[in-house]
């Protein structure tokens, strides 16, 4: 296999409140032999707010973007589902629209710029599943999870819209997700099977609707406790901090206390792959990983 | 003559009756199914071969309807539409039938849809526009200004997407995705003369479009692809260029954006938080704050934010490309 190389888009989230995502996203690139050149150029995706509020500025500094991974003539990354979300949404609509493309163009002009639509995006999630391999992933397990029940979550912004995933992103059936699953078992662990993993846990809505959000958020990590997880997994930072930092919040919401350790998937195939849990950052969480 | 293939699917259904029992309970039904099969089909086999006492709910059989939508394993469906052996690929050999609301099922699957309604009622899904009552010319509405529905118009009402946005499943003063996208196709309407008396019906709180949670489950769902949330970020963007956005703390959360890009190229993530709540708000964050910082997940100073390479060029395009009125 010649060498994978992507840009990888690395959004807010990493750089900031989960600095164990970046951590274990680059110790398990480097294991896998795949060379990821961050963006450093990139802006905030609009996370789906900048959207509501100024939806033209959004498309321009998506594209923008995408336009540094086009330069660099590679894939770009994105190890957040909102990310993908946004930037995919974006790249969707200016292949469709040459109007709207040249509109966006215009603007890109005025900084030397200019969208093209050369480059593919996708998660980091289905990089590995797609073009990695899992049989080659399943070569470089060293430490099979086969003590633990893993409830995978995947994440709204990953699995829906489907449309999102017509290209290269993955085929995931949204009622039917297969990725993770099929991740969990690829690492020698078990997939718990349980309502909520394919359902949203609330993040966006946080500050605006705190009881649904939170509600939201007790629900998966009631789905995944009552199905027997020993700890939680998921592609998205996002879903990470809700269900990693707001158990307390979701307790109250639905009554019952709910805590489970939540691990990014990066870290899961870190730690199957022998590396420390100092080097997966699982010294970060706020619901202690206390199996490791 | 030949014989089309058939396959035994089990179909366990939701039967009940809010009449006289107190909890449901779910019957299995063996059914031979062929490639041709639409679950409609296999409702109407289900009444007329086996069982004359199930009840749903079913007319046009031609998808325009929208009256035998049910959900089949959680997924809502219209009846008349789903392949049962499309359904079989991704769920496996064992259908579960129930209607589209457990909690609002009347018999079997019939459910009362009042809620549904109430909520279309609120939006005032119809055009306002004053009207001379005998015109010299016509009102001509350009093939251009008809696209900005968006295809809103090809709602069915069949609440696929109603039953199945989980903000309304919590939050009952939501008023959901069916009755955003009916909004956004009269406030998209260039008749309609009630732009902003709507929007302030969508824009409150809890029951307005900030209270959306994000999920996509509306537009996945839908049978017409009428994609609600594409709807819903558009009437955010009305209510920012046309209506009269309240100074709360979703739109604080939504205008941070911009500025923290316009600053950092990145989103101050501590900084959003205190800035929607206003500083005052920020007591419910303390203790899971504190967590973050002390796991070295935020910082202690909310200033330091990281910042993107070549900054002056995403400052310029802000500038150049903003669209916001404020």
């Amino acid at each position: 296999m010649s060498k994978l190389k992507y840009a990888l888009f690395t959004g807010c989230t990493a750089r900031q409140s989960t600095p164990e995502q970046m951590m274990s996203t680059m110790a398990i690139a480097n294991k896998m032999g795949i060379e990821l050149e961050i963006l450093e150029e990139a802006t905030c995706c609009g996370a789906s707010h900048l959207q509501d509020y100024d939806e033209f500025l959004s498309l321009v500094l998506n594209a923008r973007n995408i336009c540094y991974a086009e330069s660099r003539g590679m894939t770009m990354v994105t190890i957040c589902n909102t990310c993908q979300l946004n930037t995919m949404l974006t790249k969707r609509r200016l292949d469709k629209d040459p109007e709207m493309k040249a509109k966006v163009n215009e603007k890109l002009a005025e900084v030397g710029l200019e969208y093209k639509g050369t480059s593919e995006i996708k998660h980091f999630l289905y990089a590995i599943i797609d073009d990695f391999g899992l049989d080659n992933l399943k070569k470089m397990v060293v430490k099979p999870l086969a003590e633990f029940n893993i409830a995978p979550f995947y994440g709204c912004h990953n699995i829906r819209p489907s449309e999102t995933h017509e290209d290269s992103n993955g085929h995931e059936n949204a009622y039917a997700p297969r990725s993770l699953d099929d991740l969990i078992l690829a690492c020698g662990g078990q997939n718990v099977d349980y309502d909520e993993k394919n359902k949203c846990c609330g993040f966006h809505a946080e500050l605006q609707a705190p009881h649904t959000a939170a509600t939201l958020t007790g629900n998966a990590l009631m789905g995944a406790m009552d199905n027997n997880a020993d700890w939680m997994v998921t592609p998205c930072p996002l879903c990470h901090l809700k269900l990693d930092t707001q158990y307390e919040h979701a307790s109250k919401a639905v009554g019952r206390d709910v805590k489970l350790p939540v691990l990014h998937m990066q870290q899961m195939i870190g730690l199957a792959f022998g590396i420390s849990g100092k080097e997966l950052g699982l010294q970060h969480h706020v619901s202690e990983v206390n199996f490791v | 003559m030949s014989i089309i293939p058939t396959k035994k699917i089990t179909f366990k259904m939701f039967r009940f009756n809010s009449e006289t029992d107190y909890l449901p309970n779910y019957i299995d039904y063996d059914v031979d199914v062929t490639h041709e099969n639409v679950i409609l089909d296999i409702l109407t086999f289900i009444k007329n071969e086996m069982d004359g006492t199930l009840s749903y709910r079913r007319s046009c059989r031609h998808g325009i309807c929208g009256i035998c939508s049910v959900k089949v394993n959680g997924k809502a469906i219209l009846a008349c539409k789903e392949n049962v052996l499309q359904l079989v690929e991704t769920y496996g050999s064992t259908l579960t039938i129930e209607p589209l609301s457990i909690k609002r099922a009347m018999k079997d699957l019939i459910i009362d849809k009042e809620d549904f309604w109430v909520k279309h009622d609120q939006v005032k899904p119809y055009l306002i526009s004053d009207v001379e009552e005998h015109p010299e010319n016509e009102h001509i509405v350009t093939p251009a200004e008809a696209e900005e529905l968006n295809e809103a118009d090809y709602c069915i009402q069949c609440g696929a997407c109603h039953y199945s946005c989980p903000a309304l499943e919590i939050n009952d003063a939501f008023i959901g995705p069916a009755a955003f996208a009916k909004a956004y196709r009269f406030e998209a309407d260039v008749r309609d003369d009630a732009h902003v008396e709507r929007l302030d019906v969508i824009n409150a709180p809890e029951q307005g479009v900030w209270d959306c949670v994000k999920c996509m489950e509306c537009a996945e769902v839908c049978p017409k692809d009428v994609n609600p949330i594409e709807k819903i970020t558009k009437l955010h963007n009305m209510v920012f260029s046309e209506g009269n956005p309240l100074n709360n703390i979703a739109t604080r959360h939504a205008v941070y954006f911009k500025d923290s890009i316009a600053k950092h190229g990145q989103l101050n993530e501590a900084g959003l938080v205190i800035y929607s709540e206003k500083g005052y708000g920020m007591y419910k964050h303390l203790k899971v704050g504190a967590k973050m910082i002390a796991k070295g997940k935020a910082h202690i100073n909310p200033l330091i934010v990281p910042k993107s390479d070549k900054l002056d060029e995403i400052k310029k395009l802000v500038e150049i490309s903003s669209t916001a009125k404020f």
